[in-house]
């Protein structure tokens, strides 16, 4: 069975490939999992006060929040505009376009490698948070992991989608990327990346719940972490925005093509 | 094969005067005009043919190339590759067909291109032992071999190339559109590309169209030429007779036993070269025959030699110069 040009063999080729290919960038790898470590100054910030239990969290709630989120952002971090703009620019896109494949996907296998080729050095940073803060050890039971998983995914999925929809612009608009450092503030507040959304006051946060935003970051820490969270709330909103967003992505790929110029190839 | 009807494309650019001024009129009046890149072009190329696509930067090859794999939407007119309507990029239409644009690269830059090559076999689902028996048939046509297991990167431009056409060419697409494959290349690997590629179209009998700037790989590859002009074919036809009907003249050289003036030739066309006894002469067409009788039986001839300007002089003048057959 084939979705948009996909079946094993080419899954396989795709993810051994693009691993290869990662594997060459392994130091700027490192330095890209070096520098999300916000959650871990914020933490620090926040712990010279009673802060954690004015949001909530009891005992070592925060820290252990905090390096979720900073794991939760290590696996859903998404650059497709970036790449997807330099590709259209430099013409690299064309010979995508005219094979039996969706180019959208070629970009997914560069995310999940990227992910495989990250993966020690995060787990990495967060040993050292834990000889840091020793008393926040915790490991997850197997269901909690494969929950936190299952939500990681989707909100990398649902990130992938929002980049992937600003990244069709680049068909109308050269600078697509500038949209997308929009969406940055919006995303640093509303996700909990930088304070836990239950930090918030009442009104800032029943807002915050209508954006996809704290699908991405907070709710898939809080299930990580084994803080107290709505799971079937959670998930059910995280499909919603998968469904919304999938239809609008496909739409304006079609109606982007469509536009293409080939520039620059 | 391939036929194309009253094509058209119209892109739409803006236009900003240089300065301040221009900057700000830019960003809150912004001007745009058409630009007709293709004009009622048509024309059709049968199974198996190789034909050169000729015209000036900018005289809209390449975007005639774009809409006829399916890469651009044309404005106007009809396109059908292979039985299908290029634009829906459907893809059993993208397995049959293939296009190369020299010095623009598919090959992932950092990895050997066999990991590039595994993509595409997969992407085109060709097995692996099939895929190993293409790689190697192509390489031993490209005359290459370990550099597949070098990265890219450290790829010499011919080399590159030769692995470029060997990814491009992996699922033996019935149809090539070849945009400069030679560009960059020394003389040896341009003669090397043209070679494969002679061979490729006698092996597979793939229909090939291929624009170029040097003359040398139409003139080796092509028999049949279509030249562009400012969007417009003006010329769909044999490669000699686009020498015809871009000049009424041919070339006569003439070696002579002694040495002669150019007040000599008077009378016999136009005096091109002299050099000693070294003679060449522009000779119209419709006077080859006598003007030739007339030089044996006047001048003491050693060797006489009569030739078709050269065809990239012909074309370079006739750019130059704006004119249109």
């Amino acid at each position: 069975m084939k979705i948009a040009g996909l079946s094993w063999p080419v899954v396989r080729a795709l993810l051994v490939s693009q691993h290869a290919n990662m594997v060459q960038y392994r130091a700027e790898i490192a330095l890209w999992a070096l520098s999300g470590v916000l959650p871990f100054i914020m933490l620090s910030l926040w712990s010279q006060s009673d802060a954690g239990a004015s949001f909530g969290f009891k005992g070592v709630g925060l820290a252990r929040y905090y390096l979720s989120a900073f794991m939760v952002r290590q696996f859903s971090v998404v650059w497709v505009v970036f790449a997807f703009e330099e590709d259209a620019l430099l013409g690299r896109l064309s010979p995508f376009l005219l094979q039996p494949l969706h180019p959208l996907w070629r970009y997914v296998a560069a995310h999940v490698a990227e992910r495989v080729t990250r993966f020690p050095f995060s787990v990495g940073i967060a040993a050292i948070f834990f000889l840091l803060y020793p008393t926040s050890f915790w490991l997850p039971s197997l269901g909690q992991f494969l929950l936190a998983f299952l939500a990681i995914l989707l909100a990398f999925s649902i990130n992938f989608l929002l980049q992937s929809l600003i990244a069709a612009l680049c068909f109308w608009s050269e600078k697509a990327s500038a949209l997308e450092r929009l969406l940055l503030i919006p995303y640093l507040y509303c996700s909990g990346w930088l304070v836990p959304l239950a930090a918030f006051p009442d009104a800032a946060r029943t807002a915050s719940f209508w954006t996809p935003f704290p699908y991405l970051i907070d709710f898939p820490a809080r299930v990580l972490a084994g803080l107290p969270v709505d799971l079937v709330a959670g998930f059910a909103a995280q499909l919603f925005w998968l469904t919304l967003l999938l239809p609008l992505v496909l739409m304006a790929w079609r109606a982007g093509v469509r536009r293409y110029t080939a520039m620059g190839a | 094969m391939i036929e194309v009807e009253q094509l058209s494309k119209t892109y739409q650019v803006a236009d900003k005067t240089p300065g301040f001024v221009g900057t700000f009129n830019h960003f809150f009046r912004r001007k745009t005009r058409d630009v007709q890149a293709v004009r009622d072009v048509s024309f059709t190329i049968e199974r198996g043919e190789m034909v050169g696509f000729l015209g000036a930067n900018g005289a809209g090859k390449t975007t005639t190339l774009k809409m006829l794999c399916g890469l651009i939407h044309p404005s106007a007119g009809k396109v059908h590759v292979a039985g299908y309507l290029p634009q829906r990029r459907q893809a059993a239409f993208l397995k049959q067909i293939t296009l190369v644009m020299g010095q623009k690269q598919q090959l992932i830059w950092d990895l050997p291109p066999l990991d590039s090559l595994s993509v595409n076999a997969a992407v085109y689902g060709i097995g692996e032992k099939e895929a190993r028996y293409r790689i190697n048939e192509l390489a031993e046509m490209l005359e290459i071999g370990e550099e597949l297991t070098r990265p890219v990167r450290k790829l010499s431009l011919g080399q590159r190339m030769k692995a470029e056409l060997l990814a491009a060419l992996l699922h033996r697409p019935s149809v090539l559109f070849l945009d400069e494959p030679t560009l960059g290349l020394d003389v040896n690997a341009q003669a090397r590309v043209r070679s494969f590629l002679a061979d490729y179209n006698r092996r597979t009998g793939a229909t090939v169209l291929l624009t170029s700037h040097y003359m040398a790989d139409i003139t080796a590859l092509c028999s049949r030429v279509l030249l562009i002009h400012q969007g417009e074919l003006i010329h769909d036809g044999a490669l000699d007779a686009l020498a015809a009907s871009l000049s009424p003249f041919r070339q006569v050289r003439l070696e002579l036993n002694s040495s002669a003036s150019p007040e000599d030739f008077v009378g016999y066309g136009e005096l091109e070269a002299l050099d000693d006894r070294a003679v060449r002469l522009l000779v119209s067409r419709s006077e080859l025959t006598v003007v030739v009788a007339r030089l044996l039986a006047n001048f003491d001839v050693l060797d006489l030699e009569v030739n078709d300007p050269p065809i990239d002089e012909l074309i370079g003048s006739l750019f130059r110069k704006g004119r249109v057959v």
